[in-house]
């Protein structure tokens, strides 16, 4: 039994880009000589920068496997395919499509996202056992994804206009020199008040987030690690380790290497073809 | 509740086994003439899936009807396996799921149908299926009053949402301002019916081995549809037309060789224009079915609108809790046309989505009629099982049923609880 199959890259677009994007990057703008240039400004420039580093890769393809694990130590795990596909109009996200794998009961549903910025994303479910495509409400993006600690917000493609940003502090992270952000969603409904993110000098990754509920405790942690560099620019990182705080519960991503510009087209992330995705 | 009206008291499987026949001989017919040379000159790859379900269905009450087995525990086992072929990078992919459910008590339940046989190709900007498909379409909860294109599998349950699969031609346009679907529809499908001593069958037997039609070529009549589907914003719409046979037989009363009283299915031919569209606005959704029909007495309109509106994140938790309410109208003339249970009724329903891991939802809706006030109340709860189980119960509870309303007074005994324990793989 094959729990992932090949898939023509005309048909692949989608959750998968968008997720792919917002996972792993950050836009961030090379600092310039600050005299007069206050926090806030800083941080929207590292922000920017890199966005800018991450422009042009066009589409991209990864399956990932998911790992939940709930403060007993039990686990349950997830298989799936993301597509994304890379929109430049910078007032608009990227659109991806996520389509499972495992487990076997939820197998061949299908989930389509165009994000937005400031406004709710347009997403649509494909129910392979009714063959019903559903337009479903996305006004939560705070909700857990398929239970995971994943919100949806956390997965979609993060915008530069997404937040409002403060540049705290530069100090290490490990091996490298980062700075160190504040962002404030923008999208009223968000579940966090503000994430505070980890950014290295060196390639303008994301390699920490806290999240901040709305209570502005400290909710969940993000880390970014096995960045590997596709096509001597795009970064993307393989592991995403996100432990919640509160509730004692994690979940892992494990992302196999991406496939970029394999042709995705507008078009394969339409609601109409998302009975097709397979 | 379309399903309750009747049984029959043969097994029967002609039906089946003809659009299986018919199917079949698409699919080779498709392979000889179009696939067979991509299909040699480059391997594919083959998917395996499926489930097998065990069921028990428990019936509280004693059945209104004589001939009716008083069964109280009725399990039955239904499998589903899901063959799946695709080559040329997936551009091409023949699909096979069968199905089979053997029941303890009920022979007309036990039943095989072939729910897929087709061989998908996708093209640049179209995509067309040769064989038998399901297709679904439309937005509403309660009704699904637009899904027109297969038929009804109304021996597993009376929720309206099992369909038996369909022999289809189906060639998609993807198009700017919008995607058309046209299908022709060759092979008939009958509905499926209980047996004369099953629960739920009805208060009167479905002589199913001598269903009529109003055109000579009977079961052979090829249908058409054509729908046209776009999205605008926050609008998804689709509007469509249908021109064959009905899916939904009127049952005509008559005297059979042994003097009794039977129900004889009638396929009248049909003309059906239909629009289904929801509005999404935040954590509403704006939803509304509508169809005019032609070919059963006079032309008539019947529709379904409400809305669904969700309380996302409810008591400081990951859950969800959706809210709906549909009203149900459906001007038929019950002389002329099948009768429906849904002629002025309102639909109230709660969906509650924990988000956990184990992807626990319940589900409970009452649709009830304006006039009489009868309820016919469904109750769901799923939860799966570590990572190839699912658990489910259900509910379909017949309350405060008029001694006039033709379509519940033939179950209003057979009030069932269904535990379901399915294995994927």
């Amino acid at each position: 039994m094959t729990s992932f199959r090949t898939r023509h890259p005309a048909r692949h677009a989608g959750i998968a880009s968008a997720l792919a994007a917002s996972l792993t990057t950050i836009a961030v703008l090379a600092p310039q000589p600050l005299s007069a240039e206050t926090t806030e400004e800083k941080g929207l420039a590292i922000a920017v920068e890199a966005d800018k580093r991450d422009l042009g890769w066009i589409d991209s393809e990864s399956e990932l496997n998911m790992v939940l694990t709930n403060r007993n130590g039990e686990t349950s795990t997830r298989q799936l395919r993301i597509r994304s596909l890379e929109v430049e109009d910078p007032n608009l996200g990227d659109k991806s499509l996520t389509i499972f794998d495992h487990p076997r009961d939820i197998e061949g549903t299908a989930f389509l996202s165009h994000t937005k910025i400031a406004e709710p994303d347009d997403q649509w479910l494909y129910l392979p056992a009714l063959k019903r495509v559903k337009r479903i409400s996305s006004a939560n993006k705070s909700g857990p994804f398929v239970g995971s600690e994943f919100a949806y917000e956390d997965l979609v493609s993060q915008e530069v206009a997404k937040y409002t940003y403060n540049w705290l502090r530069d100090e290490a992270c490990g091996e490298l020199q980062c700075f160190v952000i504040e962002r404030f969603p923008v999208y009223e409904n968000s579940g966090y008040t503000k994430q505070v993110v980890w950014i290295d000098q060196e390639e303008y990754r994301a390699m920490k987030i806290e999240f901040f509920d709305r209570k502005n405790s400290l909710l969940k942690t993000l880390q970014n690690l096995d960045y590997k560099e596709y096509l001597d620019q795009y970064w993307r990182a393989h592991t995403l380790q996100m432990d919640n705080h509160q509730t004692g519960k994690s979940t892992t991503l494990t992302f196999d290497d991406y496939k970029f510009k394999v042709g995705s087209k507008d078009g394969d992330f339409t609601s109409n073809r998302l009975k097709r995705a397979r | 509740m379309k399903s309750g009206l009747g049984r029959s008291r043969h097994p029967r499987k002609r039906g089946q086994l003809r659009a299986s026949a018919a199917a079949g001989a698409l699919v080779v017919t498709a392979l000889i003439s179009g696939i067979a040379i991509p299909f040699a000159a480059r391997a594919g790859e083959w998917d395996f899936s499926g489930s097998i379900a065990g069921e028990l269905r428990v019936f509280p009450n004693s059945p209104a009807f004589d001939e009716q087995d008083d069964t109280k525990l009725s399990p039955s086992i239904a499998v589903e396996p899901e063959v799946v072929y695709e080559w040329n990078g997936g551009d091409d992919r023949i699909t096979f799921v069968p199905f089979g459910r053997w029941d303890a008590h009920d022979d007309n339940r036990s039943h095989v149908d072939l729910r897929e046989l087709n061989w998908l190709h996708v093209g640049d900007d179209w995509d067309s299926v040769i064989g038998v498909e399901k297709v679904f379409w439309g937005v509403t909860e309660s009704r699904h009053l637009v899904d027109i294109i297969n038929q009804d599998d109304a021996v597993e349950d009376v929720d309206g949402e099992d369909k038996l699969g369909q022999p289809m031609l189906n060639l998609n346009l993807f198009r700017d301002w919008g995607t058309v679907s046209g299908f022709v529809l060759p092979g008939f499908r009958e509905r499926t019916f209980r047996s004369n001593d099953a629960r739920l069958r009805g208060s009167l037997p479905v002589d199913d081995d001598n269903a009529t039609y109003e055109s000579n070529a009977e079961e052979h009549h090829i249908d058409f549809a054509v729908r046209w589907a776009q999205t605008f914003d926050d609008l998804d719409i689709g509007i469509a037309h249908f021109h064959g046979t009905s899916r939904e037989p009127r049952l005509l009363p008559r005297v059979n060789p042994d003097g009794r009283v039977v129900l004889i299915p009638r396929y009248d031919q049909i003309d059906q224009t239909s629009l289904d569209a929801q509005l999404t606005k935040d954590a509403w959704l704006w939803k509304l079915e509508a169809i005019t029909r032609s070919g059963q007495g006079d032309r008539f309109f019947a529709s379904v609108a409400g809305f669904e509106y969700t309380l996302f994140g409810i008591l400081d938790s990951n859950a969800d809790l959706g809210l709906l309410a549909e009203y149900l109208y459906d001007g038929r003339d019950e002389d002329d046309a099948p009768p429906v249970l849904t002629d002025d009724d309102f639909f109230l329903g709660a969906r509650a989505t924990l988000n956990d891991e184990q992807d626990t939802t319940f589900l409970i809706g009452g649709i009830i009629d304006r006039d009489n006030q009868s309820t016919s109340v469904s109750i769901e709860a799923e939860r799966r099982l570590g990572e190839f189980w699912k658990v489910e119960l259900e509910g379909r509870l017949f309350v405060n049923v008029d001694d006039d309303d033709l379509i519940l007074n033939g179950v209003r005994d057979d009030d069932v609880i269904t535990l379901r324990l399915t294995r994927y793989f």
